[in-house]
C-alpha cells in the first residue's frame, strides 16, 4: 500500500517542503534580528542578496502546496478501489483517523501559501521592503504546520491496508449519521439554495464593490465575505449541488463528482471555488497593512487585482453550479 | 543632478583585510554638463562610477538623486531608478555575443515590458544617428571596435536617460575613433544629457567637451578644476 | 497586466536564444532530461495498463468463487455440497466448475486445463489457447499428446485457436469435453474443483458471503473485488518497487541538473553581469533562468511522455515488460489498450519536474546575484 506512486510523490513534496523551509529558518532568524534597509554596510547587501533565494524557495513550497492539495484529493479518489466499502475518497479518507485531518490541514496549508505569496508580492512593490521580518515571522510560525502536515500524511498513508472494511460515503453522508457532514447534508434544499446563492452573490457584491472602491472597509467585508460564501459552497455542495450531479436524492457526497463516471465534473466546481476563497481571504488580510505609508499603493492595487478575481470565481462557480442543476434530470423543488 | 555626501565603501567588512576603497567623498555633479573623473588605479575611481551610476551601494554616506535620496533603496528599485535614468558605456564594449546589434542595442528596456516594434523603431532611429543603420542585423562579432562603440552608445540610449556614464571609453580606441567618440560625445552634451567619464586619455580629459575634473587618490577627491 | 504579457515574451526571447547559444549544453541536458521522463513515462503507462486489462478482463467473472478447505489446504468439492448453499437470496446463478493444472515438460510450462460450461467440445478434441499455438506450434487439426499423472498417453485433436483478443487470460488453456477432463485426471463422479457463483446486486455481495460461510464453514469464498483489489494493489507494489530502484536514477539527474545549472561558463557569467549592468535586476535575472527552466522541462517532458506511449502501446514496452509482467514462460503477446489518467501525469510530473526545479533554484540564485560591479571592472 505505501509503495504507490502518487503517494511516494507526496510523502516526497510534503518532506522537501518541510526541509526548505527548515533550511530557511536560519536566513529567517538573521532577517528578524538584522534587517535594516537604510544600511549600506555589507550584511545588509548580504541579505538583501539572499532574500531572493529564500523567497523563491518560499515561492516554490508554496506552489508545491497547492499542487499537492491538488494530487492528495485526486489520490484519495483514485485510491478508493483498495478499500472494501470504499466508493470514492470519502472512505479512503476514512480508512484511519488521520486521513481527513491531513486533508484539512493540506487545505489549510493551501490558504495559507496562497496568503503568503500575496504578502510577499506586496511587499516587494513597496520601497523599503515593510514586511519582510514579519514574512520571515510567518514563515517560522508555519513550520510546525508542516511538519504536522508530512507527520499526518505519514501516519495516514502507512496505515492504509487494502483489506480494513471502511464506511463510504453512504453511511457519512446519510442524514442520520451524527456528523457535521451529515448534518449539513440534511438541510432541506429550499433554504440551502437561498443560503448558497445569497452567500455567493453577497460575496460577488463585496468583492465588486472592492474592487471598483478599494478601500478598507469595503476589503475587510470583501475578505469576510469570501470566508463565508467558501462554507456556504461547501454546505450547498453537500446538501444539494451533488444531489443534481448524481441524480440522486441521498447521495451527498463531495468527492464522488471527482471521478472520471461523472466527467470530473467535481473539478469544475472546486477549482473556481477555491482560487477565489483563496484570492478573497488574501485581500482581506491585506488590508491590514494597508495604513503603512509606503505599502498604501501596492495594497490597493492588489487587493484591488485579488478581489476581481475573487468576484470572478465565485461568478464561474455559480455558473458551473446552476448549469449542472439546470441539466440534471432530477427534480426537488417544484 | 547628483549628489554624494560623505560616501565610504568598504569591501570584506569586518574581516581581517577590510579595504575602503572610498574614504569620505563629497561630490555633485552638474546637470548637463561633462565631467570628468581621474585618477590613478585603486584610486576608487570605478567604485566611485559604481556609486554615481547606482550599480552599488555605499556603505556609509548619502547619494541624492535630482533631490531624492537614494541611498536606502533595495536593489530592485534601485535599478528601475537607474534603467531610467542612466546609460552606460564599459571600457570593454561588454556587448552579448551571438546576437545582433539592434537586439544588443534593445536589451536594457526588456525589464520595461515596452512593446518589441516600439523598442525596434528606437534602436533603428539610433543607429540611423550614429550611421549604422546598414548593420541592424549584423551579429555583434562581425562589428569592428569603432562599430561596436557606436552600438554601445545606442544601447546606452536606448531608455532615453538624462545621465550617460561612460568607463574609459576610448581605451581600446586609436586616436582616429577616438576623435569620433569625443565628437558623439559632443553631440550628447549639447542635447542636454549630463556626462561622467572615466579616462586616463589625455585627449579626453584635455578636450573642450569636458566641463569639470575631478582627480582621485586613495579614496578621496583632491583636485577638483 | 499588458507590460507583464510583454516582459514575460521579452525574457522567453532573451531565453530562447540564449539556450540556443549553447545549443551542445543545453541538448545534453534535454536529452537525459527526457530519458528520464520516458522511463518514469513507460513504467507508470504499462502498470496501468496493465491494471485497468486486469480489470477489463475480469468484469466477465464470477462475482464470488467457493472453494473448499481440508487441513488448511484446497480439496474438491463433494456431491451435494452445491445443494448446501440452498437458497440464498442474491445468488442468481451457482455451478461447479472443472479445471486443473498440467505441467507440461517440453516446454517446461504449466498449462490450465479446463471443462467449460458455456463452450461445446466434442469428447477427444481440445480448444487451446494462442500461446499454446505459439510454443507447441498448435494449429486447428493438429493432433496432441499429454500424458497424465497417472501415466496413461492421452491424445487430443485440436479443434480451434482461442482468439489473440483474449490472450491476457486464456494463453494457457487448454478447453475439453468434461468427461475427458474427468478421465484424464482421474477426477471421482460428482466432484468439482470449485463453484461460481454470480451476485446481481454488487452491495449484497458481503453479506452473501457471510452466509455461505456460515452455512459451509469449510468453504473459502473469494470475491472478485477481492481480486482486482489484489492486482491492483501488486501492480502499484511493482511500480513503487521499480520507482524506488529508479530513484537512485532520479537522484543522478538531480546532481546533473545541479551540475550543469552551477557550471555556468566564464562567457555566460558574463552575459549576466552585463545583463545586470545595463538595467535587469537579479529578479529579471531569476525570472529568465526559470523561463530557461520551464522550456526544457516542458519539452523533455513532452517528448518523454510522447516516446514512452509509443514505446508502452506500440512496441510492447519491450525494454520493461519482463519485470513489470511476472515471471511466466508462457508470456502472453497482447496489445494494450492505450489508457492515460490525470493521476498519472501529475505524479510524473512530481517525479521529475519537482526534483529538476528543485536542483536548479540555488544555482540560478547564485548566477543572477552577480554582482555587476565585475563588468566594470572588465
Amino acid at each position: 500500500m505505501f509503495f504507490q506512486p502518487a503517494i511516494i510523490a507526496l510523502l516526497l513534496a510534503a518532506g522537501l517542503s518541510l526541509a526548505m523551509l527548515l533550511i530557511a529558518s536560519p536566513f529567517a532568524l538573521q532577517v528578524i534580528r538584522h534587517w535594516d534597509i537604510a544600511s549600506g554596510s555589507e550584511r545588509q547587501l548580504k541579505l538583501e542578496r539572499l532574500t531572493y533565494l529564500f523567497s523563491t524557495l518560499v515561492a516554490f513550497v508554496c506552489v508545491v502546496q497547492i499542487l499537492a492539495a491538488l494530487l492528495f484529493v485526486f489520490n484519495a479518489d483514485k485510491m478508493s478501489v483498495m478499500f472494501v466499502g470504499a466508493m470514492c475518497a470519502v472512505g479512503a479518507l476514512n480508512v484511519n483517523a488521520y486521513g481527513f485531518p491531513a486533508l484539512y490541514l493540506q487545505l489549510g496549508l493551501f490558504f495559507l501559501a496562497a496568503i503568503w505569496l500575496a504578502i510577499n508580492h506586496v511587499d516587494s512593490r513597496a520601497r523599503d521592503y515593510p514586511l519582510v521580518k514579519l514574512k520571515y515571522a510567518l514563515l517560522l510560525a508555519a513550520i510546525p504546520l508542516f511538519a504536522a502536515s508530512l507527520g499526518m500524511q505519514l501516519s495516514y498513508f502507512l496505515g492504509l491496508k487494502a483489506d480494513v472494511i471502511t464506511s463510504c460515503c453512504g453511511s457519512l453522508f446519510s442524514a442520520d449519521a451524527p456528523t457535521l457532514a451529515s448534518e449539513v447534508s440534511a438541510l432541506e434544499p429550499k433554504p440551502a439554495l437561498l443560503s448558497f446563492y445569497g452567500a455567493i452573490l453577497a460575496a460577488i457584491g463585496l468583492s465588486g464593490w472592492h474592487w471598483r472602491r478599494g478601500n478598507d472597509l469595503s476589503g475587510y467585508l470583501a475578505g469576510f465575505g469570501s470566508l463565508a460564501a467558501f462554507a456556504a459552497s461547501v454546505a450547498g455542495i453537500l446538501a444539494f449541488v451533488s444531489l443534481y450531479i448524481y441524480e440522486h436524492p441521498n447521495h451527498h457526497c463531495p468527492f464522488c463528482i471527482l471521478k472520471p463516471e461523472y466527467d470530473y465534473q467535481g473539478y469544475w466546481l472546486y477549482v473556481p471555488l477555491f482560487a477565489a476563497a483563496a484570492a478573497g481571504m488574501s485581500a482581506g488580510v491585506l488590508r491590514i497593512f494597508s495604513r503603512r505609508p509606503s505599502l498604501a499603493a501596492a495594497v490597493t492595487a492588489a487587493t484591488r487585482q485579488l478581489a476581481a478575481v475573487s468576484a470572478l470565481g465565485f461568478a464561474l462557480f455559480a455558473l458551473v453550479a446552476s448549469l449542472m442543476i439546470w441539466q440534471s434530470n432530477l427534480i426537488l423543488l417544484d | 543632478m547628483l549628489e554624494l555626501t560623505h560616501i565610504r565603501k568598504a569591501f570584506n567588512q569586518g574581516k581581517h583585510n577590510e579595504y575602503w576603497a572610498l574614504d569620505g567623498i563629497d561630490l555633485a555633479i552638474p546637470e548637463k554638463q561633462v565631467t570628468a573623473l581621474k585618477g590613478p588605479s585603486g584610486s576608487g575611481k570605478t567604485t566611485l562610477l559604481t556609486i554615481l551610476g547606482c550599480l552599488a551601494r555605499p556603505t556609509e554616506g548619502r547619494v541624492r538623486l535630482k533631490g531624492d535620496d537614494i541611498s536606502g533603496l533595495p536593489e530592485r528599485f534601485l535599478t528601475e531608478i537607474r534603467r531610467r535614468t542612466f546609460g552606460f558605456i564599459f571600457q570593454q564594449f561588454n556587448l552579448i555575443r551571438g546576437i545582433s546589434a539592434i537586439e544588443n542595442i534593445i536589451l536594457p528596456a526588456y525589464p520595461t515590458g515596452q512593446p518589441r516594434k516600439e523598442l525596434l523603431e528606437q534602436a533603428e532611429a539610433l543607429l540611423a544617428g550614429v550611421d549604422l543603420g546598414h548593420r541592424r542585423d549584423a551579429k555583434v562579432e562581425w562589428l569592428s571596435g569603432g562599430e561596436q562603440q557606436r552600438v554601445a552608445i545606442c544601447r546606452a540610449l536606448i531608455n532615453d536617460p538624462e545621465i550617460l556614464i561612460a568607463d574609459e571609453p576610448t581605451a581600446n580606441l586609436d586616436t582616429r575613433l577616438s576623435k569620433e567618440f569625443l565628437a558623439i560625445l559632443e553631440r550628447l552634451a549639447d542635447a542636454g544629457r549630463t556626462i561622467i567619464l572615466t579616462s586616463h586619455d589625455p585627449l579626453v580629459v584635455e578636450s573642450a567637451v569636458v566641463n569639470s575634473v575631478v582627480t582621485l587618490r586613495d579614496g578621496k577627491i583632491v583636485e577638483r578644476k | 497586466m499588458k507590460t507583464w504579457i510583454e516582459k514575460q515574451r521579452h525574457l522567453i526571447d532573451f531565453t530562447l536564444a540564449s539556450l540556443a547559444r549553447r545549443k551542445g549544453k543545453n541538448l545534453g541536458l534535454l536529452f537525459i532530461y527526457t530519458l528520464l521522463v520516458f522511463v518514469l513515462a513507460s513504467v507508470a503507462l504499462y502498470t496501468h495498463a496493465l491494471r485497468s486489462e486486469a480489470v477489463h478482463v475480469l468484469a466477465g467473472s464470477p462475482e464470488i468463487v467457493l472453494q473448499r478447505l481440508v487441513a488448511g489446504r484446497h480439496d474438491l468439492i463433494p456431491p451435494g455440497y452445491i445443494e448446501q448453499i440452498g437458497r440464498i437470496r442474491g445468488v442468481q446463478k451457482k455451478e461447479g466448475r472443472l479445471w486443473g493444472y498440467y505441467y507440461d515438460s517440453v516446454v517446461k510450462a504449466n498449462y490450465t486445463f479446463m471443462a467449460p460450461r458455456d463452450m461445446v467440445i466434442a469428447r477427444g478434441e481440445i480448444v487451446v489457447g494462442p500461446a499454446l499455438e505459439r510454443s507447441r506450434g498448435l494449429a486447428a487439426g493438429n493432433g496432441i499428446s499429454f500424458r497424465s499423472y497417472t501415466g496413461e498417453l492421452h491424445t487430443f485433436i485440436v479443434a480451434d485457436v482461442l482468439p489473440q483478443s483474449s490472450e491476457l487470460v486464456s494463453a494457457d488453456l487448454v478447453l475439453m469435453h468434461e468427461e475427458d477432463f474427468r478421465a484424464f485426471f482421474k477426477y471421482p463422479a460428482g466432484h468439482y474443483t470449485d463453484v461460481a457463483m454470480s451476485v446481481a446486486n454488487p452491495q449484497e455481495v458481503r453479506n452473501v458471503t457471510l452466509k455461505l460461510m456460515s452455512a459451509l464453514p469449510d468453504s473459502r469464498p473469494i470475491l472478485r473485488d477481492e481480486v482486482l483489489r489484489t492486482y491492483a494493489s501488486i501492480f502499484d507494489w511493482r511500480e513503487g518497487i521499480m520507482l524506488a530502484l529508479l530513484s537512485a536514477a532520479i537522484l543522478a539527474f538531480g546532481i546533473f541538473a545541479w551540475e550543469k545549472a552551477a557550471g555556468l561558463s566564464a562567457e555566460e557569467r558574463r552575459e549576466i553581469g552585463i545583463l545586470k549592468a545595463i538595467g535587469w535586476e537579479t529578479g529579471d535575472v531569476i525570472k529568465m533562468k526559470f523561463w530557461e527552466g520551464l522550456l526544457i522541462s516542458l519539452t523533455a517532458f513532452l517528448f518523454g511522455y510522447v516516446s514512452a506511449y509509443l514505446h508502452v502501446f506500440y512496441a510492447e514496452a519491450s525494454l520493461f515488460a519482463p519485470v513489470l509482467k511476472g515471471w511466466a514462460v508462457l508470456y502472453p503477446s497482447f496489445a494494450l489498450t492505450p489508457h492515460i489518467d490525470g493521476l498519472q501525469i501529475a505524479t510524473l510530473f512530481f517525479f521529475t519536474v519537482f526534483p529538476y526545479t528543485a536542483a536548479v533554484l540555488v544555482p540560478i540564485w547564485r548566477a543572477a546575484t552577480t554582482d555587476p560591479d565585475t563588468v566594470m571592472r572588465g
